[in-house]
């Protein structure tokens, strides 16, 4: 079976974010950008349904900037065998994305889309979802264990309670969550390898696909820092300190 | 304008992150009315009929609702929700999961877990893991949203006496199942909703030494949580992670014990109250966002601390 896994290229998460000073957004000039960590394990986990022989394709896809190539590269050099890049400078949002990937399930149709649940910069976590919604497809969102059977697919679910498990007829969106597997590094032979692999580059016209925004955002702020707070010398302060001072105990 | 809120809960009992969506949907204002989608949720019905400033609630009781898959609750909140201006939710597991499906079926955007309500079409949410805020304004003629159950303040369980009628939309897609669940089974309260929270981090060393964080926990009716490093270290499971990709917590007592204090942990926890930090590394991030820092072998100040309360 083929599986498109679309990611999203975002700052890296070891970066010191910085509000811009006039209040439009955060400053992404200068510095290090990465595949989102959640569509890292969308990617490894697509590699290891390969690797079982379960799926025979991977697709990686991004929407995006031109740079966003660096991304597919990287799926690639980790065992995504082509991509696609639908190239675009304009601010794009899980809208507009879904209905993006819709128009390329739709021309790839694949049985499994395996996503991240959230970008780490906008933090929407909606995509997934809206994709599901849009393509008729089941969605298994927050995956910690994705199990493919015949014609269908079971997925283990992290819930703010525990763990929930559902069954989702093919084909159908899967959302990953932290710990459904611990992401590979691309070894360098798979970097050379994966230049040469073949990637489609796409405007969003191409796929006739509206992609206008919804949301406008207004302003970004930093948010209210937390004053300084004192130290204590030993327990017996800070019992105190919390009793008769905070009054929290 | 008129809000239609979807009730979190189990089928027995109302959830208490809907008492503060329902803040979220007086500030917005007009008519609330209190979505109930389940299996013999009635006693929920009820029990959201009280709450302040409910004007109606909607019972949809039938067996495709009970486990609150997203394929049926979406179709559902999608035609439900065309009678009103905003579609609210709490930003749960359950919330996250339905409403951009329903948003994405309305051809509408959806805006994640608002922190403030500026006006009925902007509203302020957190972004980059809560390092920035933003202000976004929604043009859609409606507007689907999840709302951070800690950033409101809970309006009265009692007090209201909405009239609850019965919902009788039926929406089953017949593409999704559920299979089961295991729930975490315990005693302490719940983690979104505790007053004191004490959670462990890498400096616990493994799962076991979280049981001094019981004992503490037990003593004070406070629920134990856990940073993503010792979520991801396998000491302790995930429901339990306080961070950007885990739950949200603002309790009146936040201790951070064996915590380093890294910016996706502080996006759970750092608005809580009052915060006590207990690390051995005096240079922690951690100490920058406690009120009370203790340097100190966690092994012997916890123990000291549970012998002190």
């Amino acid at each position: 079976m083929k599986v498109l896994v679309p990611i999203k290229r975002v700052i890296d998460y070891n970066v010191k974010v910085r509000v811009k000073a006039d209040h439009s957004g955060v400053d992404l000039a200068n510095v290090k950008m990465a595949m989102n960590p959640f569509c890292e394990i969308a990617v490894e986990e697509a590699v290891r349904l390969k690797e079982k022989g379960v799926v025979s394709e991977i697709v990686a896809v991004s929407i995006g900037p031109k740079a966003a190539q660096e991304q597919l590269r990287t799926a690639m050099a980790l065992g995504a065998d082509r991509s696609i890049l639908v190239e675009t400078d304009e601010d794009v949002q899980p809208l507009g994305i879904a209905k993006a990937l819709k128009a390329i399930v739709d021309e790839e149709k694949p049985e499994l889309v395996i996503l991240g649940k959230q970008a780490i910069d906008d933090d929407n976590n909606q995509t997934g979802q809206m994709l599901a919604a849009l393509t008729g497809m089941p969605q298994g969102t927050f995956a910690s264990e994705v199990n493919v059977e015949e014609g269908k697919v079971k997925v283990t679910r992290e819930i703010d309670g525990g763990l929930q498990t559902v069954e989702l007829k093919l084909p159908a969106v899967v959302t990953t969550d932290l710990r459904l597997n611990e992401p590979r590094y691309a070894s360098l032979p798979n970097i050379m390898k994966a230049k040469k692999k073949p990637m489609d580059v796409k405007s969003p016209a191409d796929l006739g696909v509206d992609m206008t925004p919804r949301v406008t955002i207004e302003k970004v702020e930093t948010p209210a820092e937390r004053k300084a707070g004192v130290m204590v010398g030993s327990v017996d302060e800070l019992v105190d300190k919390l009793k008769n001072e905070a009054k929290v105990i | 304008m008129s809000v239609l809120v979807y009730a979190e809960h189990d089928n027995a009992a109302l959830n208490k992150a809907t008492l503060s969506v329902i803040a979220a949907a007086k500030e917005i204002g007009g008519d609330i009315t209190v979505l109930v989608a389940g299996k013999g949720c009635n006693a929920v019905a009820e029990q959201a009929a009280k709450a302040e400033g409910v004007s109606k609630v909607l019972c949809a009781d039938n067996d495709a609702y009970e486990h609150q898959l997203a394929e049926n609750i979406a179709e559902l909140v999608a035609e439900v929700g065309a009678d009103y201006s905003h579609i609210l939710a709490a930003a749960t597991t359950t919330g996250k999961n339905f409403a951009p499906r329903a948003a994405a079926l309305m051809d509408v955007a959806q805006i994640s877990e608002i922190s403030e309500v500026v006006d009925g079409d902007t509203f302020k949410r957190p972004i980059y893991a809560g390092n920035a805020i933003a202000t976004v304004k929604c043009g859609d003629d409606k507007k689907v949203i999840t709302v951070r159950p800690t950033s409101f303040d809970a309006v009265a369980e009692e007090g209201g006496s909405a009239s609850v009628e019965s919902c009788d939309v039926v929406k089953d897609a017949g593409i999704s199942s559920f299979v089961g669940e295991e729930l975490a089974k315990s005693d302490r309260p719940e983690l979104a909703s505790a007053e004191i929270v004490i959670s462990g981090g890498r400096g616990m060393g493994n799962g076991d030494n979280f049981e001094i964080l019981y004992k503490v926990a037990d003593k004070l009716g406070a629920a134990v949580g856990a940073s993503r490093a010792a979520v991801d270290a396998g000491f302790v499971p995930n429901d339990m992670q306080v961070g950007q990709t885990g739950k949200i917590v603002a309790p009146n007592l936040y201790m951070a014990v064996g915590i380093s204090g890294a910016i996706q942990h502080l996006a759970g926890m750092k608005d809580s109250k009052v915060i006590v930090a207990i690390n051995k590394d005096e240079e922690a991030p951690i100490f920058q966002v406690a009120d009370y820092g203790l340097v100190a072998d966690l092994f012997e100040a916890v123990p000291e601390l549970d012998s002190k309360l």
